[in-house]
C-alpha cells in the first residue's frame, strides 16, 4: 500500500453564495480500501463526493483522482477519467424509463461498441453480483423496493469496472437485514473486482462492518481520519458524541459500560 | 501511472498451442470490443488448457470470456491456468454469477402468442372500459351526495377551476371561432356564387356552427388545454403520495379533486360554447359582407328568420356531455399515474387523444339520435 492515493484532495474550498461548506480540506484515499466518509447533516459529506467526481466546481484547491486533476483536464481525459470511477447515488438514480438490465448496459452503450448479446450478458452478470433476483432485470425502477433500487444503482455503477465507486449513504432506510446484507455486498465486490470505496454513510454498522478507515467531516474539513478505533481516541465534542454514543455502543463500537 | 494510458487499445491475443490456448495482452470489457469471440471459440473447442499467465488485465467482461471459453473446451470444458489469486477470485466470482442455461430466450412470435397478445390487449382494453364506467359512476354518485348535503361542495375550488377552464379559454376560443366562421362564409360563398345563391351563406354558416362546430371545436379545445391539465395535476399528486395522504385524513380524493373540475367543466362548457357560437357568426358575418356584400342588417334578418331555434338547442344541449366526458377522462386518467415520470407523460397525452375521440364518437350519436327524434 505504498502506492500513491488513488484520490488526492488538497486545499479544497467550496462555497454556495456566502455559505462556506468546506474551508481547506485535505483527504487521501488510498488504493482499494474501504473510506466511510462521516460527518453531521450539512457538513457537506454529498458535496464533497460531487466536487471529487466532477459534478459540483469548488471554490478552490485541487482534487486529483488516479493522477490526474479533475478539475483541469481536458473533455476527452475527463471522459476517460470517469469510466474508471462509478457512482451510486442515493436512492439509486435509475433511470425510470429503462429496465433494471437496460440501466446497466447504458453505460456500456454508450461508452463502448459491443455487440448486444454481450452486453446482455455481462450486464446479467452484474445484476446476479449484486445479489438481485433473476426476474428483476426486466422490471422498471418503479417497481423496485428501495433495497432493490440500491442495488441496481451499484450494478450500474460497476457497469464498467470502474477502480473506485462512490457510494452515497448505500444503506439509508434500508431495513437492518437489508442494510447488512448490503454491507457485506460492498465486502465482497471489493475483493473479488479490487475496488476503491468512497463511502458516504450515516450508519455505525455499515462503518463498523466495511470499512478500513474512517474520515469524519466536521467544521468545514476532515477532523481526523483513522481506523474507527483511533476515532474513539479524538477529543471533539461531535465525534466524541458520534462514536460514544448509545448507537455507537449497540453497533458494538465501544465495549459497554460497566454496569 | 499516469504515462500508461487507461484505456487500452491492445487487442488481446489468442494463440493454440497444441491443446493449449494461451491467452495474451489486456482481457476488458474494451478489448471485446474488437475480439473475434467466434475464432476463438473455434480455437477453444481443441484446448484442454487455457493459460492466461501472459495476460496482464482481467475484468469481469474478460473472465466472462475466459468462463464462457472454457466451458467450449475438450472433455465438457477446459481448465483455467495461470491466474493470479485476484483474477482466480474474479473468475470465480463471475463463474458463480452466470446467465442460467436457455435464460432470455422466450419464444416470441408464431401465431399462439400473438393470439394471446391480441386477447390479452382486448382483456385490458374492455377492463379499463369497465374501470372508467365505475368511475363516473363514482363521480356521479359523489355528486348526487352533494346535492343532498350541499355543505360538502368545495366551492372555492368550483370556482377556481371555473376561471381556469373557463374565464382564461375565453380568448383562445373566441378568435378560433371567429376564423372558423371567415372560413366558412368564404368558401361556402365561392361555391354558393356558382348557383347564384350567396344568400344562403347564412344559412350554412348558422346551422353548421350552431349545430356542430362551435361546440366541437371547443370541446377539442378544451380537451387538449383542461384535460391534460387535470391529469398533469392529479398525477403528480398521485406520484408524491398525497392522494394516499389524503385518504388516510379521511379526506376523499373524488370529492376534493374530481367532482370539483368536473362540475367546472359542466358549467364553462356550454358558456364557452355560446362564446363560440357569438364569435362564429361574427366572423362569418364580416366576411360575408366583405365578401359577398350582404350587409349586417340582411344577415340578421336572414339569420332571424330562417334559422331554427333547436340548431342553437342541440348545439348547447351537447355542451354538459361533452364536459363530462373529458372531466371524468382527465381525472381518470390522472388517478391511474404510478409511481414514475414516465407514466405521467404517457397518460397525459393518452387523456387528451382519448377524451378528443370519444367527443367526437358521443358527437356522432348525438347526430343519430336527434336525426331519429327529428330536430
Amino acid at each position: 500500500m505504498a502506492d500513491a492515493p488513488v484520490i488526492r484532495v488538497r486545499g479544497l474550498v467550496t462555497r454556495f453564495g456566502r455559505h462556506v461548506v468546506h474551508d481547506g480540506l485535505d483527504l487521501d484515499v488510498r488504493r482499494g480500501e474501504v473510506l466511510g466518509v462521516v460527518g453531521g447533516s450539512g457538513t457537506g459529506k454529498s458535496v464533497l463526493l460531487r466536487a471529487i467526481v466532477g459534478l459540483l466546481r469548488p471554490a478552490e484547491g485541487q482534487i486529483e483522482v488516479l493522477g490526474q486533476s479533475v478539475r483541469d483536464t481536458p473533455p476527452d481525459a475527463y471522459r476517460r477519467l470517469r469510466r474508471r470511477w462509478g457512482v451510486m447515488f442515493q436512492d439509486g438514480a435509475l433511470f425510470s424509463s429503462l429496465t433494471v438490465r437496460q440501466n446497466v448496459e447504458a453505460p456500456m452503450r454508450e461508452q463502448l461498441d459491443l455487440p448486444p448479446d454481450v452486453m446482455r450478458t455481462l450486464a446479467g452478470i452484474k445484476v446476479r453480483m449484486v445479489g438481485l433476483p433473476e426476474d428483476a432485470q426486466g422490471k422498471y425502477p418503479s417497481e423496485l423496493s428501495g433495497g432493490m433500487r440500491k442495488r441496481a444503482g451499484f450494478a450500474r455503477a460497476i457497469a464498467l469496472d470502474p477502480e473506485i465507486v462512490f457510494l452515497d449513504e448505500p444503506t439509508a432506510g434500508l431495513d437492518p437485514i437489508g442494510a447488512a446484507a448490503f454491507d457485506r455486498l460492498i465486502r465482497q465486490l471489493r475483493d473479488a473486482l479490487g475496488l476503491t470505496v468512497f463511502l458516504v454513510t450515516h450508519d455505525l454498522d455499515s462503518l463498523h462492518a466495511v470499512c478500513d478507515r474512517v474520515a469524519v467531516l466536521a467544521d468545514r474539513r476532515v477532523l481526523a481520519i483513522g481506523s474507527i478505533a483511533d476515532m474513539l481516541d479524538v477529543d471533539h465534542p461531535w465525534v466524541r458524541e458520534y462514536f460514544h454514543g448509545p448507537r455507537a455502543r449497540a453497533a458494538k463500537i465501544m465495549p459497554p459500560e460497566p454496569a | 501511472m499516469s504515462d500508461t494510458p487507461p484505456v487500452s487499445d491492445r487487442p488481446c491475443d489468442v494463440i493454440l498451442d497444441g491443446n493449449r490456448l494461451r491467452l495474451a495482452g489486456h482481457l476488458t470489457i474494451d478489448a471485446l470490443q474488437t475480439f473475434d469471440r467466434a475464432a476463438a471459440a473455434e480455437l477453444a473447442r481443441r484446448a484442454v488448457v487455457i493459460d492466461i499467465t501472459e495476460t496482464d488485465a482481467v475484468d469481469t467482461a474478460g473472465a466472462w470470456l475466459l468462463v464462457a471459453l472454457a466451458a467450449q473446451g475438450q472433455g465438457g470444458g477446459a481448465d483455467i491456468h495461470g491466474a493470479s489469486s485476484h483474477q482466480a477470485q474474479l473468475i470465480d466470482t463471475v463463474r458463480a454469477n452466470m446467465p442460467p442455461p436457455e435464460a432470455g430466450s422466450e419464444a416470441t412470435g408464431g401465431m399462439t402468442d400473438r393470439l394471446a397478445r391480441l386477447g390479452g390487449r382486448i382483456h385490458g382494453g374492455a377492463g379499463a372500459a369497465v374501470e372508467l364506467v365505475s368511475f363516473l359512476g363514482q363521480v356521479v354518485a359523489t355528486i348526487g351526495g352533494i346535492i343532498l348535503h350541499p355543505r360538502r361542495l368545495r366551492l372555492t375550488s368550483v370556482v377556481h377551476h371555473c376561471q381556469e377552464v373557463g374565464w382564461n379559454a375565453v380568448p383562445i376560443v373566441t378568435l378560433m371561432s371567429f376564423l372558423i366562421g371567415v372560413v366558412l362564409a368564404f368558401q361556402g360563398a365561392a361555391q354558393l356564387s356558382q348557383f347564384g345563391a350567396e344568400v344562403f351563406v347564412v344559412d350554412l354558416i348558422a346551422i353548421s356552427i350552431l349545430r356542430e362546430l362551435g361546440i366541437l371545436l371547443t370541446a377539442i379545445i378544451v380537451a387538449g388545454r383542461s384535460g391534460s391539465a387535470f391529469t398533469a395535476a392529479i398525477g403528480s399528486m398521485k406520484m408524491r403520495e398525497e392522494i394516499d395522504a389524503m385518504r388516510t385524513l379521511g379526506l376523499d380524493p373524488v370529492t376534493i379533486l374530481v367532482v370539483p373540475r368536473v362540475l367546472a367543466l359542466i358549467v364553462m362548457l356550454p358558456a364557452l360554447g355560446l362564446i363560440a357560437d357569438v364569435a362564429g357568426l361574427l366572423g362569418g358575418a364580416v366576411m360575408a359582407w366583405v365578401d359577398l356584400g350582404v350587409s349586417p342588417a340582411a344577415f340578421q334578418a336572414r339569420l332571424v328568420g330562417n334559422t331554427d331555434l333547436w340548431h342553437f338547442g342541440v348545439g348547447m344541449i351537447k355542451a354538459p356531455f361533452f364536459a363530462l366526458i373529458i372531466g371524468i377522462i382527465g381525472c381518470y386518467e390522472g388517478m391511474k399515474v404510478g409511481g414514475n415520470a414516465e407514466s405521467l407523460g404517457r397518460l397525459t397525452s393518452t387523456s387528451v387523444v382519448l377524451s378528443i375521440f370519444m367527443v367526437i364518437v358521443m358527437d356522432a350519436m348525438f347526430s343519430i339520435f336527434f336525426a331519429v327524434v327529428g330536430v
